[in-house]
């Protein structure tokens, strides 16, 4: 057989400290520039306003695009070029005086300003305040609804509360980190953007899950390992699964965010941001952090005196690993 | 029957369910765009019924949301009924525009969303849209003003000749993506030669639709795409085969309607299209031509109630009609005009629409008129909404709109379709490489996969967006798990010096539970997108829902068939995985 990882011995609980470490400056940093920008930076799907995408049949000017878009009425508008320069997003408030249509106007002046160029509309967006405002809702509910039935989820099958805590932990994680990522580089949150937010949510908790039953099964036959051991184990065991699986969603993905056009371009970083996250999340911090929450809960209740239950069990053992 | 001869056959019927609800979808998306548009192929409407729609982002469109001010409206004149009315004159319009499958649909909060794929000028549309709605009452006439109407078309569409023919004609047989305007195609034809136009007297055929090459030659190249109703009456029928030709030349000489009151062909008369009818044992709806005066004298600002009323035709008392009641000045007018006109037909127009034609049987004194004879209570309560429609005092507000050009949205299927390609033949080498045959076997399963998912989507009637495509790439990222997890767990068992039965036995168990959980939270994550999802979310949400459960049904269930038959038949040592 060919094979990966077989019998690895990694010691990834011994370095759980150095991914901390790497964790917390990650998440902070994210929450920094979340800070800094007042949030995460809002497509017109939520703000309302007005966009135009255009494609030239050849390289144009920007100065001209944006002189055009001036005199063609739209007004507060700003100007991206893509493309090399042969597509433009315009982003604008609104339209002035009897325009009835913006890309025609646009069309109408560019083609004076810059002659012999056609200008074709690849796509037009308008989304009044009204229904921005909705949609805001519609994404801020649709990421509750999703928290409180994985996080159901998560409790019902994980007993275990450290289990529970340390799942949820490394969701909350590999959210805030793509989230900042997203802030830092000025992209655009629109509508898909947050869908793939929520499947990171889901595919997150899916890598957890696989490492914690391989842990709960081990917990169930080796009596004689401390739970570290235990988590140890788990984890290699189950490396070659988690990085076999991570590079085919990554692969897939990738040749979504490289081939798959401009409109997908934003789902598909986030996507990838995503599952490169939540590995890293599933390995070294949800296991980490299930371990330590296990420890320390187990400390207070020996402090508190004797009590009974399977976190006992392993108490002593942890004890003297320590 | 063995356990395994039962599993088999239930895969087998399985995938036959499946290929039959595969099948409209790859027709159709393998058909060229001539032959899917229903002028040149009849049947093909059946086939696209059941098969996989594309969204508006990768077929191109628009998606327009308004809003009935109803606030606008004082509450004492209100009716309940606005929205039924703005929505009627918006399907009206639509229609005369020329796309080919709207969606017109009512949505809470006083809104109306309208789905307009496949346009070629999404601007037009918009303004069609918002425009405040007419209607007028216009007299029927009789037949030879109807004649001397349509010679005057043929009269036109003969003296540009063949140059105006030949540019038609290729529009039709090439035909321009779905919905594109009528009157566009006509631009780049020039006015042709002047040939000697043949002015002896036509006659309105009345057999079926004659093929169109013999146009070329002939003197009535537009009143012989129509068949005969009345020989007294103003109306004459055009089958669907012949519309859409007949609406270009009428286009070309008169105007398109959307765009205005078509223009005057001969003494006072206009030609205006009915609504889509089936007539006879024609599969197809056509439509009717009818010769009206131009002169309105009655319109919408005349009406002041329209009901629907039963009883008011002594001999079918059970039989739903519609009562009418104009204001004092519309009385008079109607009154002269019934008085004068009884036995002429009088044409109810809603936008150059025209939507009911009823025979007036006496002079109306009083305004008070009742229209009976009407199909059904459904035709009942359309021309109510009808005549309230043109008399509705308010405006519709854009909300938010969304517009794709054809050319993203054949690009974004491009790039779509490519990246899953890639992608999928990326993951199906790494699979092989490093399971070797069990790598096979799990591709296998992801085929599997990916055939169901089109399957269901075509069942269903689903729409593919371009997140949706999405969606199946991520599928494909995520399929492979399942199966890595039991190879995984199969490969620990024979290092544990298990047999091949044995490993194979376990690795599936002790994965299941694990494939479980681990599809549960994606899946409900795609149930929540789906749930609060807009249009393109909703495409992604359901392709991810789908493939997710797929994937469980090949991973668990198919790819452990052919292990267990294959041990069944042979013993193996050792696996190749």
């Amino acid at each position: 057989m060919f094979e990966i990882f077989v019998g690895t011995k990694f010691k990834f609980m011994e370095k759980r400290r150095v991914a901390y470490v790497i964790s917390s400056i990650l998440v902070l940093a994210s929450l920094a520039s979340l800070i800094a920008h007042g949030g995460p930076k809002e497509s017109i799907d939520f703000t309302g306003g007005n966009l135009l995408y255009i494609a030239f049949d050849q390289k144009v000017n920007t100065s001209d695009v944006r002189e055009s878009a001036e005199r063609a009425g739209l007004s507060g508008s700003e100007v991206q070029m893509a493309q090399e320069n042969t597509q433009a997003i315009i982003h604008f408030r609104s339209v002035e005086g009897d325009t009835v249509n913006s890309f025609y106007a646009f069309k109408t002046v560019m083609e004076e300003v810059a002659s012999g160029v056609t200008v074709e509309l690849m796509s037009q967006e308008t989304v009044g305040p009204k229904i921005g405002k909705e949609l805001e809702k519609k994404a801020a509910t649709a990421i509750l609804w999703s928290l409180v039935l994985i996080l159901a989820y998560v409790a019902w099958r994980f007993t275990r509360v450290s289990f529970g805590i340390g799942a949820v932990a490394a969701l909350f994680h590999d959210i805030l980190i793509v989230l900042g990522i997203f802030s830092f580089l000025e992209i655009e949150v629109s509508l898909t953007v947050v869908a793939a937010f929520l499947t990171i949510g889901g595919y997150s908790i899916n890598d957890t899950i696989v490492v914690f039953d391989r842990i709960r099964e081990n917990m169930g036959q080796s009596r004689r390992m401390s739970f570290q051991e235990i988590v140890n184990k788990s984890v290699n065991q189950t490396l070659a699964r988690t990085v076999l699986t991570s590079t085919t969603t990554l692969l897939a993905v990738l040749s979504l965010f490289l081939l798959g056009g401009v409109v997908i371009h934003d789902f598909a970083l986030a996507m990838l941001l995503g599952v490169l996250v939540g590995t890293y999340s599933s390995i070294f911090v949800a296991s980490a952090l299930a371990l330590d929450l296990s420890s320390w809960w187990v400390r207070r209740r020996q402090g508190q005196g004797q009590g009974k239950g399977k976190e006992n069990r392993l108490s002593t053992k942890v004890a003297a690993a320590r | 029957m063995t356990n395994l001869r039962m599993k088999w056959a239930f895969l087998v019927v399985v995938l036959l369910t499946a290929s039959y609800y595969l099948l409209p979808t790859v027709r159709y998306y393998s058909m060229s765009l001539e032959q899917r548009d229903p002028r040149v192929n009849p049947g093909v409407t059946g086939i696209q019924k059941n098969a996989m729609k594309l969204g508006l982002d990768l077929q191109g469109g628009s998606y327009l949301v308004y809003e009935v001010d109803i606030d606008k409206i004082p509450e004492e004149l209100r009716t309940g009924d606005e929205i039924d009315q703005v929505i009627e004159v918006i399907r009206n319009r639509v229609d005369q525009y020329g796309v080919l499958e709207p969606v017109i649909q009512k949505q809470g909060g006083n809104r109306i969303v309208v789905q307009l794929p496949g346009l070629q000028d999404p601007a037009r549309a918009k303004e069609l849209v918002g425009k405040t709605a007419r209607l007028d009452f216009l007299l029927v006439q009789n037949a030879q003003e109807l004649f001397q109407a349509m010679t005057k078309v043929d009269q036109v569409v003969a003296r540009r000749g063949s140059e105006f023919l030949k540019g038609v004609l290729d529009a039709e047989t090439t035909p321009p993506p779905l919905g594109d305007p009528l009157t566009a195609v006509l631009d780049d034809v020039s006015p042709g030669d002047t040939a000697a136009a043949d002015t002896a007297g036509t006659s309105l055929s009345d057999t079926t639709a004659t093929a169109v090459d013999p146009l070329l030659a002939g003197a009535n190249p537009f009143s012989t795409l129509f068949q005969q109703v009345d020989p007294n009456s103003g109306v004459v029928y055009c089958p669907f085969e012949n519309y859409g030709l007949a609406r270009r030349m009428l286009d070309e000489v008169a105007g398109n309607p959307a765009d205005g009151t078509p223009a005057v062909l001969a003494g006072g008369t206009i030609l205006l299209w009915g609504e889509r009818e089936f007539r006879g044992d024609n599969e197809n709806p056509g439509r009717f031509l009818y010769a009206v005066t131009a002169k309105a004298e009655i319109t919408g600002d005349n009406i002041d109630k329209a009901e629907v009323q039963f009883n008011l035709d002594p001999t079918r008392p059970n039989a739903s009609g519609v009562s009418l009641t104009l204001d004092k000045r519309g009385a008079a007018i109607f009154t002269r005009l019934t008085g004068n006109n009884v036995g002429r037909q009088l044409a109810i127009v809603l936008d150059n629409t025209v939507e009911s034609a009823p025979v007036i049987r006496d002079k109306i004194r009083g305004g008070k008129a009742s229209i009976t004879g009407l199909d059904d209570d459904a035709e009942a309560k359309d021309l109510v909404i009808v005549l309230k429609a043109g008399a509705l005092p308010t405006d519709i507000i854009p909300l938010e709109e969304r517009t794709v050009g054809p050319s993203l949205g054949r690009d974004s299927i491009e790039k779509g379709v490519r990246a899953a390609l890639i992608g999928g033949l990326l993951v199906i080498v790494i699979m092989i490489i490093y399971y070797r045959v069990s790598g096979i076997l799990a591709v296998l399963a992801l085929t599997l996969n990916l055939f169901f998912l089109f399957a269901v989507l075509g069942a269903l009637r689903g729409t593919l967006t371009l997140p949706g495509i999405a969606g199946i790439v991520l599928t494909i990222g995520i399929a492979v798990d399942a199966n890595v997890l039991i190879l995984e767990r199969i490969r620990e068992e024979f290092r544990n010096g298990k047999t091949v039965r044995g490993a194979i036995d376990t690795g599936y168990s002790s994965a299941f539970r694990t494939i479980i959980d681990s599809n549960l939270t994606t899946l409900i994550s795609a149930i929540v997108l789906f749930q609060f999802g807009t249009g393109p979310i909703k495409g992604f949400a359901t392709t991810l829902m789908i493939g997710i459960i797929a994937n469980v049904f090949t991973a668990v269930f198919v790819t452990r068939l052919i292990y267990d038959s294959i041990l069944s038949r042979w013993q193996l040592k050792k696996l190749s995985i």
